[in-house]
Protein backbone atom coordinates (compact mmCIF):
# COMPACT_ATOMS: atom_id res chain seq x y z
CA UNK A 1 0.00 0.00 0.00
CA UNK A 2 2.81 2.37 1.01
CA UNK A 3 4.62 1.54 -2.25
CA UNK A 4 1.58 2.49 -4.28
CA UNK A 5 1.23 5.76 -2.36
CA UNK A 6 4.93 6.59 -2.78
CA UNK A 7 4.64 6.14 -6.53
CA UNK A 8 1.44 8.16 -6.92
CA UNK A 9 3.04 11.64 -6.84
CA UNK A 10 2.65 12.02 -10.58
CA UNK A 11 -0.98 10.94 -10.35
CA UNK A 12 -1.81 13.71 -7.85
CA UNK A 13 0.10 16.29 -9.89
CA UNK A 14 -1.86 15.25 -12.97
CA UNK A 15 -5.08 15.36 -10.92
CA UNK A 16 -4.20 18.95 -9.98
CA UNK A 17 -3.68 19.88 -13.65
CA UNK A 18 -6.97 18.22 -14.56
CA UNK A 19 -8.76 19.97 -11.69
CA UNK A 20 -7.52 23.42 -12.74
CA UNK A 21 -8.54 22.87 -16.37
CA UNK A 22 -11.84 21.19 -15.55
CA UNK A 23 -13.19 23.59 -12.92
CA UNK A 24 -12.09 26.82 -14.61
CA UNK A 25 -13.28 25.42 -17.94
CA UNK A 26 -16.74 24.63 -16.56
CA UNK A 27 -17.00 28.14 -15.13
CA UNK A 28 -15.97 29.72 -18.42
CA UNK A 29 -18.32 27.60 -20.49
CA UNK A 30 -21.26 28.55 -18.24
CA UNK A 31 -20.31 32.24 -18.24
CA UNK A 32 -19.64 32.43 -21.98
CA UNK A 33 -22.81 30.44 -22.65
CA UNK A 34 -25.00 32.80 -20.61
CA UNK A 35 -23.48 35.91 -22.17
CA UNK A 36 -23.86 34.26 -25.58
CA UNK A 37 -27.59 33.73 -25.03
CA UNK A 38 -28.02 37.39 -24.12
CA UNK A 39 -25.86 38.44 -27.08
CA UNK A 40 -27.98 36.32 -29.44
CA UNK A 41 -31.10 38.10 -28.15
CA UNK A 42 -29.53 41.46 -28.89
CA UNK A 43 -28.33 40.41 -32.35
CA UNK A 44 -31.84 39.22 -33.25
CA UNK A 45 -32.92 42.85 -32.91
CA UNK A 46 -29.77 44.88 -33.61
CA UNK A 47 -27.03 43.06 -35.59
CA UNK A 48 -24.86 46.20 -35.66
CA UNK A 49 -24.03 45.61 -31.97
CA UNK A 50 -22.16 42.37 -32.76
CA UNK A 51 -18.68 43.76 -32.04
CA UNK A 52 -19.73 45.16 -28.66
CA UNK A 53 -21.63 42.11 -27.43
CA UNK A 54 -18.82 39.80 -28.53
CA UNK A 55 -16.43 41.55 -26.14
CA UNK A 56 -18.87 40.98 -23.28
CA UNK A 57 -19.28 37.34 -24.25
CA UNK A 58 -15.52 36.75 -24.25
CA UNK A 59 -14.91 38.22 -20.79
CA UNK A 60 -15.70 35.01 -18.85
CA UNK A 61 -13.57 32.94 -21.26
CA UNK A 62 -10.30 33.98 -19.58
CA UNK A 63 -10.75 31.74 -16.52
CA UNK A 64 -10.63 28.67 -18.77
CA UNK A 65 -7.35 29.96 -20.22
CA UNK A 66 -5.95 30.52 -16.71
CA UNK A 67 -6.83 26.92 -15.80
CA UNK A 68 -5.07 25.72 -18.96
CA UNK A 69 -1.98 27.81 -18.12
CA UNK A 70 -1.77 26.31 -14.63
CA UNK A 71 -2.14 22.81 -16.10
CA UNK A 72 0.72 23.48 -18.55
CA UNK A 73 2.95 24.75 -15.74
CA UNK A 74 2.25 21.62 -13.71
CA UNK A 75 2.94 19.40 -16.77
CA UNK A 76 6.19 21.20 -17.40
CA UNK A 77 7.30 21.00 -13.73
CA UNK A 78 6.51 17.32 -13.27
CA UNK A 79 8.16 16.33 -16.57
CA UNK A 80 5.07 15.39 -18.54
CA UNK A 81 6.32 17.97 -21.04
CA UNK A 82 10.11 17.94 -21.52
CA UNK A 83 12.55 15.95 -19.36
CA UNK A 84 10.84 13.24 -17.24
CA UNK A 85 11.22 13.69 -13.45
CA UNK A 86 10.56 11.64 -10.32
CA UNK A 87 7.71 13.20 -8.37
CA UNK A 88 7.23 12.22 -4.73
CA UNK A 89 3.83 11.82 -3.14
CA UNK A 90 4.40 15.01 -1.16
CA UNK A 91 5.24 16.99 -4.34
CA UNK A 92 2.25 15.52 -6.15
CA UNK A 93 -0.11 16.54 -3.35
CA UNK A 94 1.45 20.00 -3.28
CA UNK A 95 0.87 20.43 -7.02
CA UNK A 96 -2.72 19.35 -6.49
CA UNK A 97 -3.07 21.93 -3.69
CA UNK A 98 -1.55 24.57 -5.99
CA UNK A 99 -4.29 23.97 -8.54
CA UNK A 100 -7.12 24.60 -6.03
CA UNK A 101 -7.09 28.44 -6.10
CA UNK A 102 -7.56 28.73 -9.86
CA UNK A 103 -9.90 25.71 -9.94
CA UNK A 104 -12.42 27.11 -7.45
CA UNK A 105 -11.94 30.78 -8.18
CA UNK A 106 -12.06 30.11 -11.92
CA UNK A 107 -15.35 28.24 -11.60
CA UNK A 108 -17.22 30.79 -9.49
CA UNK A 109 -15.71 33.97 -10.93
CA UNK A 110 -16.50 32.90 -14.51
CA UNK A 111 -20.14 32.15 -13.66
CA UNK A 112 -20.61 35.47 -11.90
CA UNK A 113 -18.70 37.32 -14.58
CA UNK A 114 -21.07 35.76 -17.11
CA UNK A 115 -24.06 37.08 -15.15
CA UNK A 116 -22.46 40.49 -14.97
CA UNK A 117 -21.71 40.39 -18.71
CA UNK A 118 -25.40 39.65 -19.41
CA UNK A 119 -26.36 42.73 -17.40
CA UNK A 120 -23.72 44.73 -19.31
CA UNK A 121 -25.13 43.54 -22.64
CA UNK A 122 -28.59 44.70 -21.53
CA UNK A 123 -27.10 48.06 -20.60
CA UNK A 124 -25.52 48.69 -23.98
CA UNK A 125 -28.73 47.76 -25.79
CA UNK A 126 -30.40 50.65 -24.02
CA UNK A 127 -27.38 52.97 -23.91
CA UNK A 128 -24.75 52.04 -26.53
CA UNK A 129 -22.67 55.09 -25.57
CA UNK A 130 -22.08 53.58 -22.08
CA UNK A 131 -19.95 50.71 -23.43
CA UNK A 132 -16.86 51.77 -21.46
CA UNK A 133 -18.62 51.87 -18.09
CA UNK A 134 -20.66 48.75 -18.80
CA UNK A 135 -17.53 46.70 -19.54
CA UNK A 136 -15.66 47.79 -16.41
CA UNK A 137 -18.26 46.17 -14.14
CA UNK A 138 -17.85 42.56 -15.35
CA UNK A 139 -14.11 43.16 -15.74
CA UNK A 140 -13.91 43.80 -11.98
CA UNK A 141 -14.85 40.16 -11.37
CA UNK A 142 -11.74 39.18 -13.32
CA UNK A 143 -9.58 40.55 -10.49
CA UNK A 144 -10.34 37.54 -8.32
CA UNK A 145 -9.54 35.05 -11.06
CA UNK A 146 -6.21 36.85 -11.61
CA UNK A 147 -5.41 36.77 -7.88
CA UNK A 148 -6.13 33.04 -7.79
CA UNK A 149 -4.00 32.50 -10.92
CA UNK A 150 -1.14 34.38 -9.30
CA UNK A 151 -1.30 32.24 -6.15
CA UNK A 152 -1.45 29.01 -8.20
CA UNK A 153 1.57 30.05 -10.30
CA UNK A 154 3.62 31.18 -7.25
CA UNK A 155 2.80 27.90 -5.52
CA UNK A 156 3.87 25.82 -8.57
CA UNK A 157 7.19 27.66 -8.85
CA UNK A 158 7.74 27.37 -5.10
CA UNK A 159 7.13 23.60 -5.23
CA UNK A 160 9.53 23.26 -8.16
CA UNK A 161 12.24 25.06 -6.16
CA UNK A 162 11.85 22.83 -3.09
CA UNK B 1 -35.45 24.71 -11.41
CA UNK B 2 -36.42 28.30 -12.20
CA UNK B 3 -36.58 29.04 -15.94
CA UNK B 4 -33.94 31.37 -17.36
CA UNK B 5 -35.22 34.22 -19.56
CA UNK B 6 -31.86 35.78 -20.50
CA UNK B 7 -32.57 35.67 -24.24
CA UNK B 8 -36.09 37.06 -23.88
CA UNK B 9 -34.95 39.88 -21.60
CA UNK B 10 -32.16 40.92 -24.01
CA UNK B 11 -34.70 41.24 -26.80
CA UNK B 12 -37.14 43.10 -24.57
CA UNK B 13 -34.43 45.61 -23.64
CA UNK B 14 -34.22 46.58 -27.30
CA UNK B 15 -38.00 47.01 -27.53
CA UNK B 16 -38.10 49.02 -24.30
CA UNK B 17 -36.17 51.71 -26.18
CA UNK B 18 -39.16 52.12 -28.45
CA UNK B 19 -41.74 52.54 -25.66
CA UNK B 20 -43.26 55.99 -25.46
CA UNK B 21 -42.15 58.18 -22.57
CA UNK B 22 -44.23 60.78 -20.72
CA UNK B 23 -42.59 63.42 -22.93
CA UNK B 24 -43.57 61.48 -26.09
CA UNK B 25 -47.19 61.40 -24.92
CA UNK B 26 -47.14 65.16 -24.35
CA UNK B 27 -45.78 65.62 -27.89
CA UNK B 28 -48.59 63.45 -29.27
CA UNK B 29 -51.09 65.40 -27.23
CA UNK B 30 -49.88 68.69 -28.66
CA UNK B 31 -50.30 67.41 -32.23
CA UNK B 32 -52.76 69.35 -34.40
CA UNK B 33 -55.14 66.48 -35.14
CA UNK B 34 -55.52 62.67 -35.20
CA UNK B 35 -53.71 62.42 -38.57
CA UNK B 36 -50.69 64.19 -37.10
CA UNK B 37 -50.74 61.81 -34.10
CA UNK B 38 -50.85 58.78 -36.43
CA UNK B 39 -47.99 60.21 -38.51
CA UNK B 40 -45.85 60.65 -35.40
CA UNK B 41 -46.68 57.13 -34.20
CA UNK B 42 -45.76 55.63 -37.56
CA UNK B 43 -42.46 57.54 -37.46
CA UNK B 44 -41.80 55.80 -34.14
CA UNK B 45 -42.38 52.39 -35.73
CA UNK B 46 -46.04 51.81 -34.89
CA UNK B 47 -47.98 49.51 -37.19
CA UNK B 48 -46.19 48.21 -40.28
CA UNK B 49 -45.93 49.00 -43.98
CA UNK B 50 -49.40 47.59 -44.72
CA UNK B 51 -51.19 49.31 -41.82
CA UNK B 52 -53.58 52.04 -42.93
CA UNK B 53 -54.06 55.37 -41.16
CA UNK B 54 -57.20 54.08 -39.47
CA UNK B 55 -56.67 54.61 -35.69
CA UNK B 56 -58.37 51.33 -34.69
CA UNK B 57 -56.31 49.33 -37.17
CA UNK B 58 -53.08 50.97 -36.00
CA UNK B 59 -53.84 50.22 -32.34
CA UNK B 60 -54.93 46.66 -33.13
CA UNK B 61 -51.78 46.02 -35.17
CA UNK B 62 -49.57 47.38 -32.39
CA UNK B 63 -51.21 45.05 -29.88
CA UNK B 64 -50.81 42.12 -32.30
CA UNK B 65 -47.13 42.97 -32.82
CA UNK B 66 -46.59 42.96 -29.06
CA UNK B 67 -48.09 39.49 -28.72
CA UNK B 68 -46.20 38.21 -31.77
CA UNK B 69 -42.97 39.29 -30.04
CA UNK B 70 -43.98 37.77 -26.69
CA UNK B 71 -44.99 34.47 -28.33
CA UNK B 72 -41.68 34.37 -30.20
CA UNK B 73 -39.42 34.95 -27.21
CA UNK B 74 -41.31 33.12 -24.44
CA UNK B 75 -42.28 29.59 -25.49
CA UNK B 76 -44.32 28.85 -22.32
CA UNK B 77 -47.58 30.69 -23.03
CA UNK B 78 -49.03 29.86 -19.60
CA UNK B 79 -46.89 32.63 -18.08
CA UNK B 80 -49.29 35.23 -19.46
CA UNK B 81 -52.60 33.56 -18.64
CA UNK B 82 -53.14 36.10 -15.85
CA UNK B 83 -53.25 38.76 -18.56
CA UNK B 84 -55.33 36.86 -21.11
CA UNK B 85 -58.02 35.07 -19.06
CA UNK B 86 -60.16 38.22 -18.64
CA UNK B 87 -60.57 38.01 -22.45
CA UNK B 88 -61.75 34.39 -22.09
CA UNK B 89 -64.36 35.44 -19.57
CA UNK B 90 -65.43 38.29 -21.85
CA UNK B 91 -65.80 35.76 -24.69
CA UNK B 92 -67.83 33.53 -22.39
CA UNK B 93 -70.26 36.39 -21.68
CA UNK B 94 -70.56 37.07 -25.41
CA UNK B 95 -71.14 33.38 -26.17
CA UNK B 96 -73.82 32.94 -23.47
CA UNK B 97 -75.70 36.08 -24.48
CA UNK B 98 -75.45 35.28 -28.19
CA UNK B 99 -76.77 31.75 -27.63
CA UNK B 100 -79.67 32.81 -25.40
CA UNK B 101 -80.65 35.63 -27.76
CA UNK B 102 -80.07 33.49 -30.87
CA UNK B 103 -77.71 36.12 -32.27
CA UNK B 104 -74.38 35.77 -34.03
CA UNK B 105 -71.46 36.92 -31.85
CA UNK B 106 -69.60 38.28 -34.92
CA UNK B 107 -67.04 40.89 -33.92
CA UNK B 108 -67.77 40.82 -30.21
CA UNK B 109 -65.15 38.16 -29.44
CA UNK B 110 -61.64 39.07 -28.35
CA UNK B 111 -59.25 36.88 -30.36
CA UNK B 112 -56.29 37.15 -28.01
CA UNK B 113 -57.41 34.67 -25.36
CA UNK B 114 -56.28 31.38 -23.79
CA UNK B 115 -59.20 29.43 -25.25
CA UNK B 116 -60.42 29.81 -28.80
CA UNK B 117 -63.63 31.93 -28.90
CA UNK B 118 -65.15 29.47 -31.42
CA UNK B 119 -64.65 26.61 -28.96
CA UNK B 120 -66.27 28.65 -26.18
CA UNK B 121 -69.23 29.50 -28.43
CA UNK B 122 -69.64 25.93 -29.65
CA UNK B 123 -69.40 24.41 -26.16
CA UNK B 124 -71.90 26.92 -24.75
CA UNK B 125 -74.35 26.52 -27.63
CA UNK B 126 -74.33 22.70 -27.27
CA UNK B 127 -74.13 22.96 -23.46
CA UNK B 128 -71.06 20.69 -23.53
CA UNK B 129 -69.21 22.50 -20.76
CA UNK B 130 -66.70 19.72 -20.17
CA UNK B 131 -65.06 20.74 -23.46
CA UNK B 132 -64.05 24.01 -21.81
CA UNK B 133 -61.04 24.40 -19.51
CA UNK B 134 -61.94 23.99 -15.81
CA UNK B 135 -61.74 27.71 -15.05
CA UNK B 136 -64.45 28.41 -17.67
CA UNK B 137 -66.61 25.28 -17.40
CA UNK B 138 -68.13 25.85 -13.95
CA UNK B 139 -68.97 29.57 -14.38
CA UNK B 140 -70.28 28.85 -17.90
CA UNK B 141 -72.69 26.23 -16.57
CA UNK B 142 -73.83 28.36 -13.63
CA UNK B 143 -74.19 31.59 -15.63
CA UNK B 144 -76.11 29.87 -18.42
CA UNK B 145 -78.47 28.18 -16.01
CA UNK B 146 -79.10 31.48 -14.12
CA UNK B 147 -79.74 33.34 -17.36
CA UNK B 148 -82.15 30.68 -18.65
CA UNK B 149 -84.05 30.52 -15.34
CA UNK B 150 -84.15 34.21 -14.38
CA UNK B 151 -83.33 36.13 -17.61
CA UNK B 152 -81.19 38.30 -15.31
CA UNK B 153 -78.28 39.39 -17.52
CA UNK B 154 -76.69 41.37 -14.70
CA UNK B 155 -76.56 38.35 -12.40
CA UNK B 156 -75.07 36.32 -15.26
CA UNK B 157 -72.31 38.97 -15.63
CA UNK B 158 -71.73 39.01 -11.88
CA UNK B 159 -71.16 35.23 -11.83
CA UNK B 160 -68.69 35.37 -14.72
CA UNK B 161 -66.88 38.48 -13.44
CA UNK B 162 -66.44 36.96 -10.00
CA UNK B 163 -65.12 33.70 -11.50
CA UNK B 164 -62.69 35.79 -13.56
CA UNK B 165 -61.45 37.71 -10.51
CA UNK B 166 -61.03 34.53 -8.49
CA UNK B 167 -59.08 32.82 -11.27
CA UNK B 168 -56.80 35.81 -11.93
CA UNK B 169 -56.17 36.02 -8.18
CA UNK B 170 -55.32 32.31 -8.07
CA UNK B 171 -52.85 32.73 -10.95
CA UNK B 172 -51.24 35.65 -9.15
CA UNK B 173 -50.82 33.59 -5.99
CA UNK B 174 -49.36 30.67 -7.95
CA UNK B 175 -46.78 32.83 -9.69
CA UNK B 176 -43.22 33.21 -8.38
CA UNK B 177 -42.99 36.64 -9.96
CA UNK B 178 -43.76 39.48 -7.56
CA UNK B 179 -44.92 41.73 -10.37
CA UNK B 180 -47.53 39.18 -11.52
CA UNK B 181 -48.72 38.75 -7.92
CA UNK B 182 -49.07 42.51 -7.50
CA UNK B 183 -50.83 42.93 -10.85
CA UNK B 184 -53.36 40.21 -9.97
CA UNK B 185 -53.91 41.58 -6.47
CA UNK B 186 -54.56 45.07 -7.86
CA UNK B 187 -56.77 43.61 -10.62
CA UNK B 188 -59.07 42.02 -8.02
CA UNK B 189 -58.88 44.81 -5.44
CA UNK B 190 -59.65 47.54 -7.99
CA UNK B 191 -62.57 45.51 -9.35
CA UNK B 192 -63.90 45.06 -5.79
CA UNK B 193 -63.58 48.79 -5.11
CA UNK B 194 -65.37 49.64 -8.37
CA UNK B 195 -68.17 47.20 -7.46
CA UNK B 196 -68.43 48.80 -4.01
CA UNK B 197 -68.63 52.35 -5.43
CA UNK B 198 -71.18 51.45 -8.11
CA UNK B 199 -73.24 49.38 -5.66
CA UNK B 200 -73.24 52.26 -3.17
CA UNK B 201 -74.46 54.64 -5.88
CA UNK B 202 -77.17 52.23 -7.11
CA UNK B 203 -78.12 51.06 -3.58
CA UNK B 204 -77.65 47.34 -4.23
CA UNK B 205 -78.62 44.73 -1.63
CA UNK B 206 -75.80 43.47 0.67
CA UNK B 207 -76.15 39.85 -0.56
CA UNK B 208 -75.78 40.98 -4.21
CA UNK B 209 -72.67 43.03 -3.35
CA UNK B 210 -71.12 40.16 -1.41
CA UNK B 211 -71.79 37.79 -4.30
CA UNK B 212 -70.13 40.13 -6.79
CA UNK B 213 -66.91 40.67 -4.84
CA UNK B 214 -63.94 38.30 -4.84
CA UNK B 215 -61.69 37.98 -1.79
CA UNK B 216 -58.15 39.34 -1.94
CA UNK B 217 -55.33 39.95 0.51
CA UNK B 218 -55.31 43.73 0.58
CA UNK B 219 -59.04 44.20 1.22
CA UNK B 220 -61.53 42.84 3.72
CA UNK B 221 -64.37 42.23 1.24
CA UNK B 222 -66.94 41.59 3.99
CA UNK B 223 -66.28 45.02 5.49
CA UNK B 224 -66.17 46.61 2.03
CA UNK B 225 -69.48 44.99 1.06
CA UNK B 226 -71.09 46.13 4.31
CA UNK B 227 -69.76 49.66 3.74
CA UNK B 228 -71.08 49.60 0.16
CA UNK B 229 -74.54 48.62 1.36
CA UNK B 230 -74.49 51.56 3.80
CA UNK B 231 -73.46 54.21 1.29
CA UNK B 232 -70.69 55.90 -0.72
CA UNK B 233 -69.20 57.77 2.26
CA UNK B 234 -68.86 54.52 4.21
CA UNK B 235 -66.92 52.98 1.29
CA UNK B 236 -64.49 55.91 1.31
CA UNK B 237 -64.24 55.69 5.11
CA UNK B 238 -63.34 51.99 4.89
CA UNK B 239 -60.77 52.65 2.15
CA UNK B 240 -59.13 55.33 4.35
CA UNK B 241 -58.14 52.49 6.70
CA UNK B 242 -56.98 50.18 3.89
CA UNK B 243 -53.81 50.07 1.74
CA UNK B 244 -55.83 52.06 -0.83
CA UNK B 245 -56.12 55.26 1.23
CA UNK B 246 -54.01 57.09 -1.40
CA UNK B 247 -56.65 56.19 -3.98
CA UNK B 248 -59.50 57.89 -2.11
CA UNK B 249 -58.90 61.31 -3.68
CA UNK B 250 -58.75 59.68 -7.15
CA UNK B 251 -62.03 57.86 -6.46
CA UNK B 252 -63.50 61.19 -5.37
CA UNK B 253 -62.65 62.61 -8.80
CA UNK B 254 -63.93 59.82 -11.05
CA UNK B 255 -63.70 56.10 -11.81
CA UNK B 256 -61.25 56.79 -14.64
CA UNK B 257 -59.02 58.70 -12.19
CA UNK B 258 -59.09 55.63 -9.96
CA UNK B 259 -58.22 53.36 -12.92
CA UNK B 260 -55.29 55.66 -13.69
CA UNK B 261 -54.22 55.44 -10.03
CA UNK B 262 -54.22 51.61 -10.27
CA UNK B 263 -52.26 51.59 -13.55
CA UNK B 264 -49.74 54.09 -12.18
CA UNK B 265 -49.25 51.94 -9.10
CA UNK B 266 -48.49 48.87 -11.25
CA UNK B 267 -46.12 50.94 -13.41
CA UNK B 268 -44.27 52.21 -10.34
CA UNK B 269 -44.01 48.68 -8.90
CA UNK B 270 -42.59 47.25 -12.12
CA UNK B 271 -39.84 49.86 -12.59
CA UNK B 272 -37.18 47.69 -10.83
CA UNK B 273 -37.71 45.17 -13.66
CA UNK B 274 -35.64 47.52 -15.85
CA UNK B 275 -32.55 46.21 -14.04
CA UNK B 276 -33.41 42.49 -13.86
CA UNK B 277 -31.61 40.41 -16.52
CA UNK B 278 -32.69 36.78 -15.95
CA UNK B 279 -36.35 36.41 -14.94
CA UNK B 280 -39.63 36.79 -16.82
CA UNK B 281 -40.34 39.99 -14.84
CA UNK B 282 -39.04 42.41 -17.54
CA UNK B 283 -41.13 40.64 -20.21
CA UNK B 284 -44.25 40.91 -18.06
CA UNK B 285 -43.42 44.54 -17.28
CA UNK B 286 -42.98 45.28 -21.01
CA UNK B 287 -46.32 43.65 -21.83
CA UNK B 288 -48.14 45.67 -19.18
CA UNK B 289 -46.28 48.84 -20.21
CA UNK B 290 -47.24 48.30 -23.83
CA UNK B 291 -50.91 47.81 -22.90
CA UNK B 292 -50.81 51.04 -20.86
CA UNK B 293 -49.16 52.79 -23.79
CA UNK B 294 -51.82 51.60 -26.24
CA UNK B 295 -54.52 52.68 -23.76
CA UNK B 296 -52.93 56.15 -23.52
CA UNK B 297 -52.62 56.51 -27.31
CA UNK B 298 -56.25 55.41 -27.73
CA UNK B 299 -57.28 58.20 -25.34
CA UNK B 300 -55.24 60.78 -27.25
CA UNK B 301 -56.65 59.67 -30.59
CA UNK B 302 -60.23 59.72 -29.23
CA UNK B 303 -59.65 63.20 -27.86
CA UNK B 304 -58.34 64.45 -31.21
CA UNK B 305 -61.17 62.80 -33.16
CA UNK B 306 -63.87 64.10 -30.80
CA UNK B 307 -62.41 67.54 -30.21
CA UNK B 308 -61.87 67.08 -26.45
CA UNK B 309 -59.59 69.46 -24.62
CA UNK B 310 -55.97 68.39 -24.05
CA UNK B 311 -56.28 69.13 -20.33
CA UNK B 312 -59.09 66.59 -19.89
CA UNK B 313 -56.91 63.89 -21.48
CA UNK B 314 -53.71 64.98 -19.76
CA UNK B 315 -55.11 64.24 -16.30
CA UNK B 316 -56.12 60.76 -17.44
CA UNK B 317 -52.81 59.78 -19.08
CA UNK B 318 -50.94 57.05 -17.24
CA UNK B 319 -47.33 57.43 -16.10
CA UNK B 320 -45.16 55.58 -18.59
CA UNK B 321 -42.69 52.78 -17.78
CA UNK B 322 -39.68 54.44 -19.44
Amino acid sequence: MSEILNNSGLFFALLGAAFATFMAGIGSSIGVGKAGVAAAGVLAEEPSLFGKVLIFQLLPATQGIYGLLVAFLIFSNVGLIGTPKDITLQQGLLYFAASLPIGFSGLFSAIHQGNCAVAGINTIVKKPDQMGKAIILPAMVETYAILALLISILAIFAIAGM
Amino acid sequence: MRQDYTYAVSRIRFHENKLLSDADLNTLLSAKDAEAVIRQLKDKGWGDSSTSDNPDELLRRESEKTWELINEIVPEKGNFDFFLVPNDFHNLKVAIKSVTRAQKPDDMFIRNAVTSPELVYDAVSKQEYDRLPDFLAAPAKEAMSVLLQTSDGQLCDVIIDRACMEYVYKLGKQSDEKIIGLYCELFVASADIKIAIRSAHTKKRPDFIARAMAPCESLNVDRLATAASQGYDDVLKYLEDSPYKDAVSAIGNSMSAFEKWCDDRVTEAMKPQKYEPFTIGPVVAYLIAKEHEIKAVRMILSAKLNGLSDDVIKERLRSMYV
